[in-house]
Formats: C-alpha cells, sequence, structure tokens
C-alpha cells in the first residue's frame, strides 16, 4: 500500500514538474541568459548587461515602456469604474432569470477571439465607419471623421477587451454579501455612499484584486488592440518586442525587453497583492 | 441599494438606463461584424448595399465566400488542430495537477501551487519568446553535438501547441480541481470497501463525478486555444491557425471575407459553450 502511494505520488508529480520545468521555469533561465549576450563579432558572444545600458539609454524604449505601462493601470482603472456598477448590478438588484441573462450576456462577447472584436470596434470607428456615416447622416459632421488610430481608441478597445475578467470575479464576491449586511448599515442611519464605502468596497475586495491583477496583465501583454487601433505614435512595449525578436532577429534586445515587462508585471502584481494584503492563492485559485 | 430598500424612481431608472447602455456597448461590436457579413459590397462599411450570401458561398472573384476560400478554410482546421492537441493534453496533465494537490501532502506544495498559478501573470508574448529562445537552444546544442537537425523546435506548430499548453494547463488544472474538491471521499472508500482495487474506485466513481468539469476544461481549452494570439504570433511558423491568417489579412484591408468568417467563429463558440451548459446542467 505505501509502495503504491509513493507511486501513485511519483507518476502525478512528473506531469507538473516536466511542465513547470520545461515550459516555465528554464525558458524563463535561458531568456535572461540571452538578454546578457552581447555580440562582439559573427557567433561570437560576451557575457555584459549591454543589451540593458541600450534599454535604459533610448528614450524611445523608456518612453514606450512608461507609456504601456501608464496606460494599462489607466485602462484597468478605467475598466473597474464602468464594470462595477454592472456588477453589482448583477449581483443584487437583477433577479431570477433575468440575472442569469444578464451574466450570460456578459461572458458571450468573450466567447469570439479578440481579433473579432478588435475588427468590430475598427468597422465602428474608422473614417468610413459606421459612426463616422452616422454622425454625418444626423449633420453633426460637415466630412467623414477618423476615430480611429488614437490613444482613446486604444482605451476603448483594452476595456473592451478586459471586460468580463473584472466582471465575473466581482459578480462572485459580491453575490456572497448577505443583503441583511446591507440593510444593517442602513438601519443604522448609514448613507448609500458610506455603505457602499465601509461594507461593499472591503467586502468586495478579493474580487477587485483578482479582476484588476488580470485585466492589468492581459492590457499591459496586449499585442492586436494596440497595433490595430492605435495611430503611429501609439506604440505598446509589446510591439517592440515583437520588431526585435521577428523583423530585425536582435534576440539579445528582445529578451532584455520581455525581461522589463516581465519585471514590470510582477513589481506591479506583487504591489497590488502586498498593499490589499491578499495573497496569489487565494485571489487566482 | 438593494431591491428591498426603497430608492427613488430616478436615481432607480437613471442606474437601468447605465446597465441597458452598457450591454449596448458590449453588443456592438460583435453586431456590426454580423451585420456585414451580408453586405453587398466590397468593403465592410456604410452604405449598405444590399443583403447577400456571397462573402458565405460565392464562388467568383471579387466575391469569394469562405466555403471557397481555401487558406481560410486550411487555417480553420490548423486551429482546431492545435485547439483538439492543446485541449487533450491540458485537461489530462490538469486531472494529473488536480489529484495530486487534492489527494496528497508533500514538502514543497505551497511552492509548486504558486508556480501553477504563474502562467496566468506572465504576459503571453513573453512565455511566447522565452519558449521560443529555449527551444532555438536546445536545437542549436543538438546540431553543435551531434549534428541533428531538429525541424520540431523551430518555429512551428510543435511550438504552437506547446506555448499555449503551457499556460491553458493552469485554467484547466482549476476547474478540475474546483469539482474535485466537492468530492465526497466517503463515496471512493465504499468502492473500496466492496472489492474494488485503487484505479478501477477511481475510475468507476471518481471520474464519472468529474466528468463535467472534464467536459468543461476541454471546452474553454479549446476555445482559449482557438482564439489566442498574442503567444501563436511569437511561435508560429509557416502553417498558421486562424487568427493569425485573419491578422494577415486584416492588415492589408478587410474585406466582408472576414466578416463572415467571424460570423461563423461567433456561432462556433456559442454552439460549444452551449453544449458545455447543457452537460454541466446534467
Amino acid at each position: 500500500m505505501q509502495a503504491a502511494h509513493r507511486l501513485g505520488f511519483v507518476l502525478l508529480l512528473t506531469p507538473l514538474v516536466l511542465w513547470l520545468a520545461l515550459l516555465i521555469i528554464i525558458p524563463h533561465i535561458d531568456m535572461f541568459f540571452v538578454s546578457l549576450r552581447e555580440r562582439v563579432g559573427v557567433g561570437e558572444y560576451e557575457t555584459s548587461l549591454a543589451n540593458y545600458r541600450t534599454f535604459l539609454e533610448e528614450p524611445l524604449y523608456l518612453m514606450t515602456f512608461a507609456r504601456t505601462a501608464v496606460m494599462s493601470v489607466l485602462a484597468t482603472a478605467l475598466t473597474l469604474l464602468i464594470g462595477f456598477p454592472v456588477a453589482y448590478y448583477i449581483a443584487k438588484i437583477a433577479r431570477g432569470r433575468v440575472r442569469s441573462a444578464l451574466f450570460l450576456l456578459c461572458l458571450v462577447p468573450f466567447w469570439v477571439s479578440e481579433l473579432v472584436r478588435t475588427f468590430g470596434w475598427m468597422i465602428l470607428l474608422r473614417e468610413t465607419g459606421v459612426f463616422s456615416s452616422l454622425l454625418q447622416w444626423a449633420g453633426l459632421a460637415q466630412g467623414p471623421v477618423e476615430m480611429l488610430y488614437n490613444d482613446a481608441a486604444i482605451m476603448v478597445g483594452l476595456v473592451y477587451t478586459s471586460m468580463l475578467f473584472m466582471v465575473v470575479p466581482l459578480v462572485t464576491t459580491l453575490d456572497s454579501l448577505d443583503d441583511a449586511v446591507i440593510e444593517a448599515g442602513y438601519d443604522l442611519g448609514g448613507s448609500g455612499p458610506s455603505i457602499l464605502r465601509e461594507i461593499v468596497i472591503p467586502h468586495a475586495m478579493p474580487g477587485i484584486v483578482s479582476g484588476s491583477i488580470v485585466v492589468f496583465m492581459l492590457s499591459l501583454g496586449n499585442y492586436l488592440t494596440p497595433i490595430m487601433l492605435g495611430g503611429k505614435d501609439s506604440l505598446w512595449f509589446t510591439e517592440l518586442i515583437y520588431s526585435q525578436f521577428i523583423v530585425r532577429f536582435n534576440w539579445e534586445l528582445g529578451a532584455v525587453f520581455g525581461f522589463m515587462l516581465l519585471i514590470l508585471s510582477s513589481v506591479i502584481v506583487w504591489g497590488t497583492l502586498r498593499l490589499t494584503g491578499q495573497t496569489l492563492e487565494k485571489t487566482m485559485g | 441599494m438593494i431591491p428591498t430598500i426603497p430608492q427613488s424612481r430616478l436615481i432607480r431608472a437613471t442606474y437601468g438606463a447605465y446597465v441597458a447602455l452598457f450591454f449596448l456597448y458590449l453588443a456592438l461590436p460583435l453586431a456590426v461584424v454580423a451585420i456585414f457579413a451580408f453586405n453587398d459590397s466590397q468593403f465592410p462599411s456604410l452604405p449598405w448595399e444590399g443583403f447577400t450570401w456571397d462573402w458565405f458561398f460565392g464562388d467568383e472573384r471579387p466575391k469569394i465566400g469562405v466555403f471557397h476560400e481555401r487558406p481560410i478554410l486550411r487555417a480553420i482546421g490548423t486551429s482546431a488542430f492545435v485547439g483538439l492537441c492543446v485541449s487533450l493534453l491540458s485537461v489530462a496533465v490538469g486531472t494529473s495537477n488536480a489529484f495530486l494537490f487534492n489527494r496528497y501532502d508533500f514538502r514543497g506544495k505551497g511552492v509548486f501551487y504558486v508556480l501553477m498559478l504563474l502562467p496566468l501573470v506572465i504576459p503571453g508574448i513573453v512565455l511566447g519568446i522565452s519558449i521560443l529562445v529555449f527551444s532555438s537552444t536546445v536545437a542549436n546544442a543538438a546540431w553543435n553535438v551531434m549534428e541533428w537537425d531538429i525541424m520540431a523546435l523551430r518555429p512551428g506548430l510543435l511550438l504552437v501547441i506547446l506555448g499555449q499548453f503551457s499556460f491553458i494547463t493552469t485554467i484547466s488544472t482549476l476547474v478540475i480541481a474546483t469539482r474535485l474538491q466537492k468530492f465526497d471521499r466517503s463515496l471512493e472508500e465504499a468502492a473500496l470497501n466492496l472489492g474494488a482495487g485503487r484505479l478501477t474506485a477511481v475510475r468507476t466513481v471518481t471520474i464519472p463525478f468529474l466528468m463535467p468539469a472534464l467536459i468543461g476544461a476541454f471546452v474553454v481549452a479549446f476555445l482559449m486555444s482557438f482564439e489566442n494570439f498574442n503567444t501563436t504570433l511569437m511561435l508560429v511558423g509557416s502553417d498558421a491557425p486562424l487568427t493569425i491568417a485573419m491578422f494577415d489579412r486584416l492588415k492589408e484591408g478587410s474585406t466582408p471575407l472576414l466578416n463572415a468568417v467571424s460570423l461563423l467563429l461567433m456561432v462556433g463558440s456559442s454552439l460549444l459553450a452551449l453544449v458545455m451548459i447543457a452537460f454541466q446542467r446534467k
């Protein structure tokens, strides 16, 4: 029995270890080593921090890095602000059939690929698009209006793409809040805003944190939305990674970029978890 | 505000309107994509030129429909193949992981659990490049040491499958582990008391109980693989899955053909989701 138990353990542990080691841990370590390589001649490399220096000394790279971070944080905040009232409505106000229908409707857009969603926004926003035509038809605009290829369009797309990952955890946590607690708040003389601040939001905190982390990650790592909806000046950091790896074949610098993105996301995720007193196991698992 | 607390009508109406507006925002892009698939024009934009099925069934230039467009059909096939491989692999490994975390206590369990969650917080594009770098290191080493040229380790379908598998497994593990936690182990013990071996007990009692989660994980994995873009972009070789093929088309300019493909995708994934919900109900 004991031997069988051990055998079972080893058999179950093997796939986990193989998966994590070969596809997650070793590749990242290898990428780190590549980022430390400096090309000194054809097929000759030296270990140095030269690539990191390139990253720090080129204003375009740093600017794009900062811009991507700031815009991702902004997209996360917007998604939370827009999604929270809807999640609250689904969890606390809608009842029965309507409730499950609304919840399902929230999920529908995400059964189709991100590409299709972005394509939809392109059809709506571009110069010959639906909004532009409607504005002209209504007499609100003289000529075609270009609403695509700017930061606002990127923001609309990012918020749209990530909405599900905010609303679902929010509905789940708000659902577990007992109505009686809110009633008690009113009985004790609380007003709407104070109840929201002191009862609802603290209760929803795990949902807010896990939703925000996922949305932030998705925005930071997004490639399609910025490239399709953004203009010439709205470079996204993932575009730099792609161009170093695939277009310029400069893997050393690309690895540095990849690492910087990884560090940025880890620092922000870790910081959010620390600030709110949550753990990765609790919010994700 | 909850229904049992009276609120002024104005506030309630405003709130209701906001929620309605939100759902309009969700539906709008998908609705226009679907509608313009039937526009009898070269471009997916207004003005409306009349209704047509040509973008699905047309077989003459300039309106070649989806069902006559070979590259797109091939890309759908590639995506389906990749999706099936990824789903099978990730459900298998996910089940094994779920049993490991549920049934065994071992040193480092907490660390392994966090490591298992890690792929969720690594950007997809970084996962893609790290696997690209590592596989090419291995391939180069194999060439330098033994003069083996392992083509499978160069960008291509195997790498795409491995790349998607690397993070979808986390999701399938979570889905299956949640269901396994609800399992009453005394049922398995009863089977053992009745003379079943350990494996027989698991096969005849635990696995049927897990079935809804296994199917759910399979469908979710398939959909995620089918629509994955970032990781795939970095690892793709000459056989492009559908999202990559559509992306290349979109860069060159769009025709309602893309709308038609998109509409088919929407219908396909909704059907899959319905199948999943039906299984969950049982």
